[in-house]
């Protein structure tokens, strides 16, 4: 402990108080990342739904969701709620600026529709590969179409769903370095400031590339467990 | 609604600009991909060793860290390269401006790199071990092997992986917007703050992005069928 004070004390760079603002920079990340993820898992498992079924006024519009959201930089995105959000009319005057005024609620917004779209698409993928004997089996037991989702098709889809949605939470971590651009001090934002308050860009970037490195290694890491307890039974033996 | 109040003619200028820089990223991650492809499934540990560092360090950390890294580092350490050269060797080199295309290029064709290296990687595993050595029955060079057999028959397998991330590369190219390259997005968000208008200009650039990718699907889908000439896929 001592060692490290005294480390710290002899570099220019990383203060207590440049460390205390990438450690804000990282609750932010994480904050921004995990709503993102919940609120988009959520809204997505519907839209999934509907894109998987038969229906096209069902699916169709959801497709034409995915499609833009999927086919258009995050970056444009953000900006067009960022921007957006202070256009409509008379927002100043009631409460909900006091929300939109800073840049979290519409960054986390463009962050959520998002990463709902490319999750919608995930579970799309897992709901048609159901094995069609389970969905018989299902019928042939009398369950209705809500309770064949519920107890058949569902669970086994978010079982299978899984080695992508890891990839999708990376994405996201990844993406959401972005937010740094509409004023958020995230991780990305403190090592900006950094590197602005130092003039230093290798220590500044490569130390927040090193805690990035890291959060990903630790998501891998966590889907790694998921993956051998919840699909089990599908490794080789 | 294509009321562009002027701005018309420069965001057509950005959505070129766009276009250059995703197609020179791509030619590089094509290429380093390749390189990379080689490194992981050569013999050698030392290429083993430093394409899997290139693969894993990249594909951990985002891509904005990359490219502010790189812009805002890269002109200093090519100064200090320089300087060496100037005071210590007695050269008279001049100093390069380190410019935000270049940045863009180089930082997206080294991050999609990584990821190519793995598609070409997975496409070069799927030709047959027998083609390489029926060529080398017949005498071909390492060089001819690669260019004659492995090549043509590994891209058919490499073309949905290059198309997949070619899309992603597209848009990732977005971000050269945010170290000051007047990309389509930079000029939109300039329209956009000026006039106080922004969907007049996002929307438009949206659909630009849109109408790229759907005619790339198209692209993609030509050279796929030209690669996999002579294939029958089961279910026909």
């Amino acid at each position: 402990m001592d060692a490290l004070i005294a480390l710290l004390e002899q570099n220019d760079i990383f203060t207590p108080a440049t460390l205390l603002q990438y450690w804000g920079g990282l609750v932010t990340t994480v904050q921004l990342v995990f709503l993102s993820l919940v609120i988009g898992g959520v809204i997505a498992i519907p839209l999934a739904i509907m894109r998987a079924s038969d229906n096209p006024w069902l699916s169709r519009p959801v497709w034409v969701y995915t499609y833009v959201f999927r086919g258009t930089p995050l970056l444009v995105q953000l900006y067009m709620i960022y921007y957006g959000v202070t256009l409509i009319d008379g927002i100043q005057d009631t409460f909900w600026w006091e929300i939109f005024r800073g840049a979290f609620y519409p960054a986390l917004i463009a962050f959520v529709l998002n990463t709902a779209a490319y999750t919608t698409e995930i579970f799309r993928g897992a709901i048609e590969a159901t094995p069609r004997g389970e969905i018989e089996a299902a019928k042939a037991y009398g369950m209705s179409w809500a309770r064949r989702m519920r107890r058949i098709v569902l669970p086994s889809a978010f079982r299978r769903a899984i080695p992508a949605y890891s990839n999708e939470v990376i994405f996201m971590l990844h993406a959401s370095a972005i937010a740094s651009v509409v004023t958020i001090i995230d991780l990305l934002g403190a090592a900006r400031n950094i590197y602005a308050q130092y003039y230093a860009p290798f220590p500044a970037f490569i130390f927040v590339a090193c805690i990035y490195l890291i959060l990903t290694f630790g998501i891998l890491g966590i889907f790694k467990q998921l993956e051998k307890r919840l699909l089990g039974h599908l490794r080789p033996r | 609604m294509f009321d562009f109040e002027g701005y018309g003619p420069s965001i057509f200028g950005g959505a070129i600009i766009t276009l250059e820089l995703a197609v020179f990223s791509l030619v590089l991650a094509v290429f380093l991909g390749l390189v990379g492809a080689w490194g992981k499934m050569s013999g050698n540990r030392f290429a083993k060793f430093v394409a899997t560092f290139y693969t894993t360090l990249i594909r951990g950390v985002p891509d904005l860290v990359w490219m502010l890294l790189l812009f805002f580092g890269g002109q200093i350490a090519l100064n200090t390269v320089i300087d060496y050269f100037n005071y210590d060797l007695g050269y008279n080199l001049p100093y390069p401006q380190f410019n935000q295309f270049a940045a863009g290029v180089v930082t997206i064709g080294f991050i999609f790199g990584a990821y190519m290296s793995e598609t070409f990687r997975g496409a070069f595993m799927a030709v047959e071990n027998g083609q390489i050595e029926a060529g080398k029955a017949y005498g071909m060079s390492g060089w001819k092997v690669f260019s004659r057999i492995m090549f043509p028959q590994m891209m058919r397998h490499a073309i949905p992986g290059i198309a997949n991330n070619w899309q992603v590369l597209l848009k990732t190219t977005a971000l050269v917007s945010i170290i000051g390259l007047a990309d389509m997005v930079r000029l939109a968000s300039e329209a956009a703050k000026s006039t106080g208008s922004p969907f007049k200009f996002f929307i438009p650039v949206a659909i630009v992005y849109l109408a790229i990718a759907a005619l790339s699907d198209i692209i993609f889908k030509l050279l796929n069928n030209k690669y996999s000439a002579g294939v029958v896929k089961g279910g026909s």
